[in-house]
């Protein structure tokens, strides 16, 4: 078991070092929009990592996770709108078009977010977490939809964004250094919370939450650490995709996007660290080059992603197992999905044990 | 009140259709334990299938029988082909195969009869209106749609408790092994199952028409409302849908109806508009917080 921690971490890294270097290669192989596609694929990796904590660590189907992805990015584009307006946010706090402040306050206010809607949808298991999870994220999106003064259904533009600590965000290869640098954060804090002894309760609450109850563990609040955690991942990568795309609105937290993250991560491979960074990379990828196509290219995404989901178990993770995987990994491998256990509503009582 | 009336029968207009669709989600999920996300795609077939049989043939008969079959046959088709492997499967797989399917069908619409929206017209018999109180007048097809939906309702409640079939899926409900191991073919009463909820699905979208513009995306709309129908009535339960749906469907309607009008006295009208619109859609998303906050269940939780 140690080993293959030791296998996937040392090839996360490896993968890391040579994504560092997409800047330099680009220019030298005549595309340099390439780096603009990377940082967007470390950008949805951060997210997509996050809810993976959820997904493949806790067994906790949150169909809304891109509401915390919008709500981080609102955080910026609402305080860039009141610093270029120059009236402070309900009269009291004011705005600000600097990283260093905006991030966060982004990963604060998705936390929050996250501690509120998950407090409420935890209450529930299986079906009715994943419907109200979405539907949550649904009233969010209402809500960004019909307020008019940060742009409503259009959104908000970022002109000018501040250096951070001398770098111009401006520069692509800046903003992707700084994108992957977050994601190596990110990944490394996800490593270390999966081998805690948090994590380990979390993925006891997967595997048998009644279990966990009765061995006299609050499952309820293991798990809403879990979900406040992956919203505030999720809000760092909302940040960072404004300031990306210089642009922020509602389609950011839009129902398909929460699909999107959870396709990335049963893509790359649940449960795994380097799973939803490589899910990240095929479905960004996949949808460009099906996008440069035809612009029909989702009539050919949506059969797509049924046959992986019937077809190929594990994803991208479980495939690269299977052709390098030696009977003695075997043993090591994450629970394939058709081994967790359909969640089953627990009753309230032992849920909070 | 003239104004409230007719914003209450808009409202069960409303539940009525949730109801239709929130019935065969929640039968769905009750027998075969599958979360179907695709169901919406089935309530826009319906759509689709009956506004072009009507603009092609100006036959209302017509374009119902067309809306009926095309989406009981693309429902049964759907699941033969792709849920009947997912009954198995955890609920993430069944997400995720149904979000596939939702772009396959919505990009498939797409292609078909393209972004624009299809404009459908009342059926000539059923325009007009009626006088349902002195000085209130009411337009005859909405009342049609509501007296449609509560004949459904009580179909379905004869059908699920007083028949053989009905027996069955009470039965596959409660222990789904020990029907198979008594020699029922589970299969085909899963795929009845799954046809009959995909024709009320298609009843919804081909009476939506009319009110409604039928475009690609129309299900998800409705779909993440039904949603929130299926979790406030309580997963598996007939009788809660019809409750938790005509209870959406009201107090939607009825934010939506006053509350932009409550914000125009202390805010500008195009805001209040906006802002109202935006807090009339949250509403029932709070009512479902509100009722889990009570009922984790939902109000008729299907096994107590």
């Amino acid at each position: 078991m140690r080993n293959l921690w030791r296998d996937e971490r040392s090839w996360t890294v490896l993968l890391l070092v040579l994504a560092a270097f997409i800047p330099v290669v680009a220019p030298m192989l005549d595309s340099p929009a390439t780096t603009g596609l990377a940082t967007r694929i470390a950008i949805y990796a951060i997210a997509a990592s996050s809810l993976n904590l959820l997904l493949g660590q806790g067994g906790l189907v949150s169909f809304g996770h891109a509401a915390y992805f919008g709500l981080g990015g609102y955080v910026v584009g609402i305080l860039y709108a009141h610093w270029s307006s120059g009236d402070p946010f309900l009269g009291l706090i004011p705005g600000s078009n600097d990283l260093l402040v905006t991030m966060p306050l982004a990963i604060l206010v998705g936390g929050l977010g996250a501690a509120i809607i998950g407090a409420l949808s935890l209450r529930t298991a299986g079906v009715q977490f994943i419907m109200i999870t979405l539907a949550f994220a649904q009233m969010l999106f209402f809500l960004f939809v019909s307020l008019q003064a940060y742009g409503g259904d259009d959104g908000l533009a970022i002109r000018r964004v501040a250096p951070v600590l001398g770098m111009n965000l401006r520069d692509p290869a800046t903003l992707y250094w700084i994108c992957l640098g977050l994601l190596a954060l990110w990944l490394f804090l996800m490593d270390r919370v999966t081998r805690s002894r948090f994590g380990r309760v979390l993925a006891g609450v997967r595997q048998g939450e009644r279990r966990m109850a009765a061995i006299g563990i609050r499952t309820y609040l293991y798990k809403l650490v879990a979900f406040v955690i992956a919203g505030m991942g999720a809000a760092m990568a909302g940040a960072l995709m404004v300031n990306y795309a210089r642009f922020v609105s509602p389609d950011m937290m839009h129902w398909t996007k929460s699909g999107e993250l959870m396709v990335m991560v049963i893509l790359g491979g649940l449960g795994t660290l380097v799973g939803p960074v490589l899910g990240a990379a095929a479905l960004v990828g996949l949808e460009y080059t099906l996008s440069g196509l035809t612009e029909h290219w989702q009539f050919v995404l949506g059969p797509i992603l049924v046959v992986i989901v019937l077809f190929a178990r594990g994803g991208l993770m479980g495939a690269v197992r299977r052709i390098a995987g030696p009977p003695a990994l075997h043993n090591a491998q994450p629970l394939p999905p058709a081994e967790l256990p359909p969640a089953k509503p627990v009753p309230e009582s032992a849920a909070h044990g | 009140m003239a104004l409230l009336l007719e914003q209450l029968l808009n409202g069960v207009q409303l539940g009525v259709m949730l109801f239709l669709l929130a019935a065969g989600l929640t039968l769905v999920f009750g027998i075969m334990g599958v979360i179907n996300l695709a169901h919406g795609s089935l309530y826009m077939v319906g759509a689709y299938a009956a506004a072009v049989t009507a603009s092609a043939t100006g036959s209302a008969i017509l374009s119902l029988l067309a809306g009926l079959v095309a989406a009981a046959a693309v429902g049964m088709a759907l699941e033969y082909v792709v849920l009947r492997r997912l009954y198995a499967r955890d609920h993430l797989d069944q997400v995720l195969a149904t979000f596939g399917l939702i772009l396959f069908f919505n990009q498939g619409m797409v292609l078909l009869f393209g972004r624009q929206p299809l404009f459908v017209d009342v059926p000539e018999a059923l325009q007009g209106f009626v006088r349902v109180l002195p000085g209130i007048d009411y337009p005859v097809y909405r009342l049609v749609i509501i007296a449609i939906g509560l004949m459904v309702a009580f179909g379905l409640y004869w059908l699920i408790q007083r028949t053989r079939i009905g027996m069955l899926v009470r039965a596959g409900a409660t222990h789904r092994e020990m029907v198979r191991a008594l020699g029922v073919d589970v299969r085909l009463l899963y795929t009845l199952v799954f046809g009959l909820g995909a024709l009320l699905a298609g009843l919804a979208g081909l009476m939506a028409g009319p009110i409604l513009s039928v475009q690609p995306g129309m299900g998800e709309q409705i779909l993440i409302t039904t949603f929130v129908v299926v979790v406030i009535g309580g997963i598996g339960s007939v009788r809660g849908a019809l409750f938790g749906a005509v209870l959406v469907g009201v107090v939607d309607t009825m934010l939506r109806a006053y509350v932009p009008g409550l914000l125009r006295e202390v805010m500008a009208g195009s805001e209040a508009d906006a802002l109202g619109a935006g807090l009339a859609s949250m509403g029932v998303y709070l009512l479902m917080a509100l009722v889990l906050l009570v009922k984790p269940r939902g109000l008729f939780p299907a096994h107590a």
